[in-house]
C-alpha cells in the first residue's frame, strides 16, 4: 500500500466501563484531527465492566498505525483490534428510516423495502418507520432509493463489527 | 488485612505518605479545606505554599525532574484547577510524572454551577495522562495508589484526581499500595529481542552511525544514562542529545557532538543529515529537532527506541521500533553486541569523525566578548566556569537565554537541568528552581531567565523568601522579548511589533521589597565578580544582567528548512532576512 494513500479502517476498542472514557476516546480524535466515520458503543460485559467500541476511521497507513497506538495508550483501555487488518470480518448496521408518502410512492417503497429485506416496524396511512439491518453500503443505497419516495427522518446506529471465524478480540 | 476506617483527607495523606511523598506543593482554598486541616495536624508530609497554582506544578516539575520521584500538586476547585492546567500540559508534553490533586465541590453540587465549581476532568482530560474523579469514599485509596503507578510507570505523566469535598470528609476505607494492582495499564519495559538483534546488525554495517537521544534516557534513569555512555564508548558511534536530553550524556565527552535541532550545533545537525544509521534513544522526533520533514536525514536507516508505541512511526517513519525502556533495551543491546562480537567499521567510523571534525571547525557557537557591552552567551560561559566545583542545577524560562543556557552551559549529568522542552512555558524557571531547591537544599540551583520570561511569575519571590531558598535567579536582560524579536527581525522585515519590554520594573528593588538581594550588572569587566558575589549569598538572589540586545540566537535552522541549510552567526548580518513566505506560516 501507498505511504500517501487513505484507507477506510474498522477498529475495535474493548474498554473498561468507567465514566468519561468515550470522552476520552472522542477526545483524542478531535484533537489530533482523526476522523471518525462512526461510532458505536455499549457495554459488552457486565460482569467485568468493559464495553466495545467500534471506530470506522481512515486515514494513509501512518495515521492509522498513530490512531492505534494512541488509543492503545489511554490508561482504560484493554484492547484496541484493526478488524480490517485482521483478517475477514461481518460489519453491520442498523436503520431506521421514516418514510413518509402516499400512494404510487409508498407502495414503491414498500416493494423496495421488501427487496432489501427491510422490515416495517412502524405504519400509519401515510408513513412507514423501516428497520433496516446491514452493512453502511447497503443502508447507503436504501435510503438513496428512498429519498425521491418520501423520505423523512433517518436514525442509524453507526457500525457494529466482529471478526470471522474463530478468532477473538 | 482488616480495612482500616479513616477519613477521606485521612486517607489521602496515609496513601501520600505510603507512595513516599515528602513534599506537596499547593494552595488551599474551600473545596480542599479538610485537606488542609489533615495536613496541619501531621507533619510526615511537607506542604510548599506557592503564590500561584501553575507555579505549583512547575515546583513539581522541578521536584520530579531533579530527583525521578513523583511529584505532587494539591489545588482547590475552579479556579485552582484552571490555573493548574498549563503546568500539567507542560508536565505532559515533557513526560514528567505529577500527582495533581484538585478540590472538587461536594457530589450533590457536581453540575449545578456551584461556587467555584469547574468540570475539571473535562478540562484536564486532554491535557493529563490520566484522571479521575473520585465519586465514592471506597474508591479513594485504590484511585491514589493507581495513579502513582499512571503518573511514574511507562512514558511518566501528569495524573490529575478530582476530590469532592465531601468524600474528603466522610469515612473511607484504606487499602495499602500493595493492595492496588492496575487492571489494564502495565507498560511494556523490556524490548523485543528479535528487534535488538536486528538493531545491532544494522549498526554493525553503519559507515556514519549516529545516536540521538532525548529526555526518555533521563526519565529511564541514571542508570540508563551510564549505560548509554558505556555503549557509545564501546562503539565509537557520536552522541547528540535533544533540549530533553541534555546531561543524559557528558557535554565534555569528545563523542559528543552538542544538541541538534532548530537552535542545535552545525556539526550535530550535519551529521544527522549525513548519516546512514541513526539510533534515535528516548527521543520522539519533534518538529524542533527535524526541521522539514520531506529533508530530513534522507540517507538513513532509522532505528527507534521508545517506551510509547505512539513516538514510534508518529512524524518519521523508522525501519526498526523498539517499545521498551531504554535502559533495559540498551541493555540488551550492549549484550547482544559482545555476544555476536560485532565490531563497527574502524576504517569508515574514522572517515565519519574527520568529516565531523570539519563540521566542528565552523565553531558555530563561538561569539566575541566586546569590552562595552555583555553577551548573553558569555554570561552562560562564565557561570558554567564558576559553579564547576558545585553541584549546581539549572532551570530555564523560554526564549533566547533558554537556548543560550542549552548551548553554552555544559551538563555532565542527568537531572540537572530543567527547561520547558515541548509546551515552551514562559514562567516555567522561577518556580521550577524553587521545586529543585526543595529537593536539593545544599545545591546550588541557577534561574536563567529572560526580562519577558520572568514577570509571568515574578509572584514567587515571595514563596522563595518565605521558605528561604537560595535560588539565583540571573536575568539576561535585552529589554525585549528577545525570540520573538529575532523571528520578527529575520522573518517578519524587522517589524518589532509588541516585542519591547516597555515599563520593566527596576529589578534590584523589586527584589528588596520582596526581602532579598537584588544586584545588576552592565560591564563585561564586573561580570565575574558580580556571579561570584551572587553565588556567595546565602538567600536568593535576583541578578538583572543587561545584555546585548541585537544579539541573535545562532546557529539557527529556519522553519520550513533542512538540517544542511543552518544559519550561522558570523554570516548573519544585521538585515539578513529569510526570505521564505513558506517559513512565515510554520512555528
Amino acid at each position: 500500500m501507498k505511504e500517501t494513500e487513505i484507507s477506510k479502517h474498522t477498529i475495535s476498542v474493548l474498554v473498561e466501563n468507567e465514566s468519561g472514557v468515550l470522552a476520552r476516546v472522542i477526545g483524542l480524535f478531535s484533537g489530533r484531527g482523526y476522523n471518525i466515520e462512526s461510532l458505536t458503543v455499549a457495554e459488552v460485559d457486565a460482569v467485568h465492566h468493559k464495553s466495545r467500541i467500534t471506530v470506522v476511521t481512515s486515514g494513509t497507513p501512518m495515521v492509522i498505525e498513530q490512531i492505534k497506538a494512541q488509543l492503545s495508550r489511554l490508561v482504560p483501555v484493554h484492547k484496541v483490534s484493526d478488524l480490517t487488518l485482521s483478517g475477514p470480518c461481518v460489519e453491520r448496521e442498523l436503520a431506521l428510516v421514516k418514510v413518509i408518502a402516499t400512494g404510487e410512492k409508498r407502495v414503491e417503497s414498500l416493494r423496495i423495502a421488501d427487496i432489501f429485506k427491510a422490515r416495517a416496524v412502524d405504519a400509519t396511512n401515510n408513513s412507514f418507520v423501516y428497520e433496516i439491518i446491514g452493512s453502511t453500503e447497503k443502508i447507503d443505497a436504501f435510503i438513496k432509493l428512498m429519498e425521491p419516495l418520501g423520505l423523512s427522518e433517518i436514525s442509524r446506529t453507526g457500525v457494529a463489527a466482529i471478526s470471522r471465524g474463530t478468532l477473538t478480540m | 488485612m482488616a480495612e482500616r476506617i479513616m477519613n477521606g483527607s485521612e486517607v489521602v495523606l496515609q496513601a501520600l505518605a505510603d507512595q513516599g511523598v515528602e513534599v506537596v506543593f499547593g494552595y488551599p482554598g474551600g473545596a480542599v479545606l479538610p485537606l488542609y486541616d489533615e495536613i496541619f495536624k501531621q507533619n510526615r508530609i511537607r506542604h510548599v505554599l506557592v503564590r500561584h497554582e501553575q507555579a505549583a506544578v512547575h515546583a513539581a516539575e522541578g521536584y520530579a525532574r531533579s530527583t525521578g520521584k513523583v511529584g505532587v500538586v494539591l489545588v482547590t476547585s475552579g479556579p485552582g484547577a484552571t490555573n493548574a492546567v498549563t503546568g500539567l500540559t507542560d508536565a505532559l508534553m515533557d513526560s514528567i510524572p505529577i500527582i495533581c490533586l484538585t478540590g472538587q465541590v461536594p457530589t450533590h453540587l457536581i453540575g449545578n454551577d456551584a461556587f467555584q465549581e469547574a468540570d475539571t476532568t473535562g478540562i484536564t482530560r486532554p491535557c493529563t495522562k490520566h484522571n479521575y474523579l473520585v465519586k465514592t469514599p471506597e474508591k479513594l485509596a485504590r484511585t491514589l495508589h493507581e495513579a502513582f503507578h499512571v503518573a511514574s510507570s511507562g512514558r511518566p505523566g501528569p495524573v490529575v484526581i478530582d476530590l469532592p469535598k465531601d468524600i474528603l470528609v466522610g469515612k473511607a476505607p484504606y487499602l495499602e499500595p500493595a493492595q492496588v494492582q492496575h487492571r489494564t495499564y502495565n507498560p511494556v519495559v523490556k524490548g523485543d529481542r528479535a528487534d535488538i538483534e536486528r538493531a545491532m546488525a544494522l549498526l554493525a554495517t553503519a559507515k556514519k552511525p549516529i545516536l540521538y537521544c532525548g529526555g526518555g534516557v533521563i526519565n529511564s534513569g541514571a542508570q540508563a544514562c551510564k549505560l548509554l555512555t558505556e555503549f557509545s564508548r564501546m562503539t565509537g558511534v557520536p552522541v547528540t542529545l535533544t533540549l530533553m536530553g541534555l546531561g543524559a550524556y557528558p557535554a565534555s565527552d569528545k563523542q559528543y557532538l552538542g544538541m541538534l535541532g532548530m537552535h542545535g550545533t552545525y556539526e550535530a545537525n550535519m551529521a544527522m543529515h549525513d548519516c546512514d544509521v541513526m539510533i534515535a534513544i528516548g527521543a520522539r522526533f519533534d518538529d524542533r529537532v527535524t526541521g522539514n520533514l520531506d529533508f530530513f536525514s534522507p540517507g538513513s536507516q532509522k532505528i527507534q527506541i521508545d517506551i510509547d508505541p505512539s513516538s514510534i512511526n508518529k512524524n518519521v517513519p523508522v525501519d526498526i521500533g523498539i517499545i521498551g525502556d531504554v535502559g533495559h533495551v540498551l541493555e540488551d543491546m550492549t549484550k547482544v553486541w559482545k555476544a555476536k562480537q560485532y565490531k563497527i567499521n574502524a576504517k569508515a567510523l574514522d572517515g565519519w569523525w574527520k568529516e565531523i571534525d570539519l563540521w566542528r571547525e565552523k565553531r558555530c557557537l563561538s561569539y566575541k566578548q566586546p569590552k562595552d557591552v555583555i553577551k548573553p552567551q558569555h554570561v552562560i560561559r562564565r557561570m558554567h566556569a564558576l559553579t564547576r566545583d558545585r553541584k549546581t542545577y539549572i532551570t530555564t524560562d523560554v526564549g533566547q537565554h533558554q537556548m543560550w543556557a542549552a548551548q553554552h552551559f555544559g551538563f555532565e549529568h542527568p537531572h540537572e537541568w530543567m527547561t520547558s522542552g515541548g509546551l515552551g512555558t514562559m514562567g516555567y524557571g522561577m518556580p521550577a528552581a524553587m521545586g529543585v531547591q526543595i529537593a536539593h537544599p545544599d545545591a546550588t540551583v541557577i534561574c536563567f531567565t529572560g526580562d519577558a520570561s520572568v514577570m509571568m511569575n515574578i509572584q514567587e519571590c515571595a514563596t522563595l523568601k518565605q521558605y528561604h531558598l537560595p535560588v539565583k535567579t540571573v536575568i539576561l536582560n535585552n529589554r525585549y522579548m528577545g525570540m520573538v524579536r529575532q523571528w520578527q527581525q529575520l522573518l517578519h522585515g524587522s517589524r518589532y511589533s509588541e516585542s519591547y519590554s516597555e515599563s520593566l520594573p527596576d529589578f534590584v528593588k523589586l527584589a528588596d521589597a520582596f526581602g532579598f538581594t537584588g544586584l545588576t550588572c552592565k560591564d563585561p569587566a564586573d561580570l565575574d565578580a558580580v556571579l561570584q558575589q551572587m553565588l556567595d549569598i546565602d538567600g536568593p538572589v535576583i541578578l538583572d544582567v543587561a545584555v546585548d540586545d541585537k544579539e541573535n540566537c545562532f546557529p539557527m535552522i529556519p522553519s520550513g528548512k533542512p538540517h544542511n541549510e543552518m544559519l550561522l552567526g558570523d554570516e548573519t548580518n544585521e538585515d539578513q532576512a529569510i526570505d521564505s513566505d513558506e517559513g512565515m506560516v510554520l512555528v
